[in-house]
């Protein structure tokens, strides 16, 4: 046992409302510079949709990630052969068509234009070309468009719905769509890593941050290719790819990450989670039924004796150990066992972890007849005095997670290669919560009911109130869990700081132009 | 042997190497961010193909072909002594060149027609294509009029380059050669003179040791083999990964 930390991460995709605070945040620290515009570390998506890049979680157009073979798992469309043979001209590199062409307005045009018969616009110009643009494109050009031909209807995901659900999913009155931020899952079993030619991406040993060495990265691009969530962007300006960087100067100094700390919906949670790093291979290798599973299991118990050994003698401070112990994400992942993985049939394990969407799965639709309907409106409030519109009762509870508006396949393809038990586990459990605090604040509920529901989901009130405590009251520092680095600390034990004093720091010494 | 020959056949040669030397170690080791094949495959994909791969196949083949008969002078004449295989040879290292000329000239085109790649393209750029380019055809005409070049190279010109690297520069038989030749030579020191300055650097750092490295990396920058001992004097060395 190998026992390593990594900074991971939960998502609680019930309380996002879609606002792309996260998006602002990152891109006004990190990405707002030349070659970087189109770049989104951290976006927003609206799902069914087709995501940014457009389909990226199609592999049959993108080729990223590992594929199943005979002796083990290797890159779909890169690797140490196709890498080399494809480096001359990679056919598997999205170009930013598939992003999109990044564009500005002429304000200045606004203010600065001399008097005329006609107002002034601010006409919008390309920031690769400076020229004036038909924008065709943009970042989350099909935020909240769920259920338009374009969008909805590509969606990947959709692959194994009947005909009948997906139409049943794109009728105006049944529309339902969710968010689903999405950063670097900075994962255990990384594909851009392994797909890099020069060497130039690496884990951190300590915390598991994936980074891109930008004086090793020579642009063959293969990491573009290799991730299966397009988090790795080729910057057409420097000649570098970069991504996600999981904010490590904010994370050493013990601060949450940009992304996270703007966080409105307070969705995101962050912490220490224990793995054991000898099974990585056995684990990104194992059957497709059983990859969640098994991922889940290769996390490791904090509070577990041995497991503490373990990650003392690998190094592993005493500070971590206690941060791994009051990790929101082990709480999330496995104890509660509410969170998984976003697309683990791509083999490369990501260490960021979704709780699925309950609101617009279960709000349920009756079939009725419109004409019928439409007479028993209120004629002044213009409402309906029955729920036909949604069924949000108690009654009949399961029932509405298998009638859900949003099929269970669909969530089932997202987050756990398409097996639907595991998701309608944690939806139950979702459920359960609410119906357990519905038992306590309004009180409608009997209490054998609301225990049943809990006794069925493998929950007591106590577990239901912590849940619902870290889900909704959860304050800055349950949310975020993170141990200080002490880099200073640790250089200090390798080498005398008098010998690099002005030599060290962070960030460049020349400014990041192209070529020479 | 005139000033001519002494300025473009001793000093340029030893100038270039030395430049090449020692600006690609600095720029190495001083400015390592600069180093990159700069690629443009994500601005423009499709038409890269039909110049990209042509030009660097044919390029690296004519490179390694110069390479083996400047080592392997012997080799080569007596591999030439039947004609089918200096045919074969010739006409193959022909083909090579053509597809490099066809690569490049696509390469220049889609270079200047596309908007996008224009803001990304220097005027260095320019000059090392315009170069290659004249190399090229040179190569291409050389190859054609004063046959065979791999027999004559191997028996003049290697004679002449080891002098060079041997320091005991003997330019008799490169200054009775054809002009034409004399201006290949002199492309070739330029072309070696400006990789230190040009995009060029990224044929000094081909990604071989991806072939034998382990998929995965990761870097500790706390080691434990590395910890200082509070005993001992503080130390000046600097750990690897810092």
């Amino acid at each position: 046992m190998d026992v390593r930390s990594q900074i991971s991460m939960v998502f609680h995709l019930d309380k996002c409302i879609g606002c792309h605070t996260c998006s602002i945040a990152c891109k006004n620290i990190w990405t707002d510079r030349k070659g970087a515009e189109y770049m989104w570390w951290n976006n927003v998506e609206t799902k069914p949709g087709t995501g940014y890049p457009t389909k990226w979680e199609d592999q049959s157009v993108y080729n990223g990630g590992w594929k199943k073979n005979d002796d083990g798992i290797a890159l779909r469309g890169a690797g140490k052969m196709r890498g080399l043979v494809n480096i001359f001209h990679n056919p598997n590199l999205p170009v930013i068509d598939d992003y999109y062409e990044p564009f500005t307005y002429k304000y200045l045009d606004l203010i600065e234009a001399p008097a005329m018969d006609d107002q002034p616009t601010a006409r919008p110009v390309s920031l690769i070309t400076g020229k004036p643009i038909n924008i065709k494109m943009g970042p989350n050009w099909d935020d909240d468009l769920s259920g338009t031909p374009d969008y909805a209807r590509n969606d990947p995901n959709m692959a194994g719905l009947s005909e009948a659900e997906r139409e049943a999913m794109f009728q105006l009155e049944k529309m339902a769509f969710f968010y689903l931020p999405r950063i670097c899952n900075h994962c255990l079993n990384p594909a851009c890593i392994a797909s890099c030619p020069s060497g130039a991406i690496y884990k951190r040993g300590e915390d598991g941050i994936v980074l891109i060495n930008q004086e090793v990265c020579r642009a063959w691009r293969m990491c573009v290719t290799a991730c299966p969530y397009k988090k790795s962007y080729y910057n057409w300006s420097t000649g570098k790819s970069e991504k996600c960087i999981l904010c490590y100067p904010r994370i050493e100094a013990g601060y949450a990450p940009a992304c996270m700390h703007s966080c409105v919906g307070r969705i995101r949670y962050l912490g220490v989670m224990l793995y054991d790093a000898d099974r990585v291979q056995t684990v990104a290798s194992c059957d497709e039924k059983d990859l969640v599973d098994q991922q889940l299991d290769m996390l490791l118990d904090p509070f577990d004796e041995s497991v503490i050994e373990k990650a003392k003698s690998n190094g592993i401070p005493d500070s971590t150990i206690k941060a791994a112990q009051y990790s929101p994400v082990y709480k999330f992942v496995k104890r509660w066992g509410m969170a998984l993985p976003l697309h683990p049939e791509f083999r490369t394990l990501p260490m960021l972890f979704y709780v699925p969407p309950l609101l617009p799965v279960m709000a349920k639709l009756q079939t009725v007849n419109n004409d019928e309907q439409s007479k028993k409106m209120d004629k002044r409030a213009k409402y309906w005095p029955d729920n036909w519109l949604y069924d949000t009762s108690t009654e009949d509870l399961w029932g509405t997670i298998d009638q859900a508006r949003i099929p269970l396949k669909y969530l089932a393809n997202l987050f756990s290669a398409g097996d639907e038990e595991k998701v309608k586990n944690v939806l139950k459990k979702l459920m359960a919560v609410r119906v357990h605090r519905r038992r306590v604040t309004v009180g409608d509920i009997t209490n054998e009911r609301a225990d049943s529901v809990l006794n069925e989901t493998g929950l007591d009130a106590q577990t239901a109130d912590d849940i619902y405590n870290l889900t909704s009251l959860a304050k800055f520092d349950d949310r975020f869990v993170i141990p200080a680095t002490h880099r200073e600390q640790a250089i200090e034990m390798l080498e005398f700081t008098g010998d690099n004093k002005g030599s060290t720091g962070f960030g460049f010494i020349e400014s990041p132009a192209r070529g020479l | 042997m005139s000033t001519f020959d002494i300025l473009f056949f001793i000093v340029l040669p030893y100038v270039a190497l030395f430049i090449f030397l020692i600006g690609s170690i600095l720029r190495y080791k001083y400015v390592p961010f600069k180093y990159s094949s700069l690629s443009s495959e994500f601005l423009e994909n499709k038409r890269l193909f039909w110049g990209s791969i042509p030009f660097h196949v044919g390029i690296v083949m004519i490179f390694l072909g110069h390479l083996m008969v400047f080592l392997l002078p012997k080799e080569i004449l007596s591999w030439n002594s039947i004609p089918v295989r200096l045919l074969i040879l010739e006409v193959g290292a022909f083909m090579l060149g053509l597809s490099t000329l066809f690569g490049l000239i696509m390469l220049i085109i889609r270079r200047i027609t596309n908007s996008r790649l224009r803001i990304v393209t220097s005027r260095m750029d320019f000059l090392v294509e315009f170069l290659l380019l004249a190399q090229i055809i040179l190569g291409l005409w050389i190859a054609y009029d004063y046959r065979w070049g791999s027999s004559w190279f191997a028996s003049v010109l290697s004679p002449y380059l080891i002098s060079i690297f041997t320091f005991q520069p003997d330019i008799q038989a490169v200054s009775q050669l054809p002009l034409i030749i004399r201006l290949h030579i002199i492309g070739a020191y330029t072309i070696v003179l400006l990789i230190p300055f040009s995009r060029l650097v990224h044929f000094l750092v081909p990604p071989f040791s991806y072939i034998w490295r382990p998929y995965q990396k990761v870097i500790w920058y706390r080691s434990k083999d590395r910890v200082r001992n509070p005993e001992e004097d503080w130390g000046v060395t600097k750990p690897m990964n810092n």
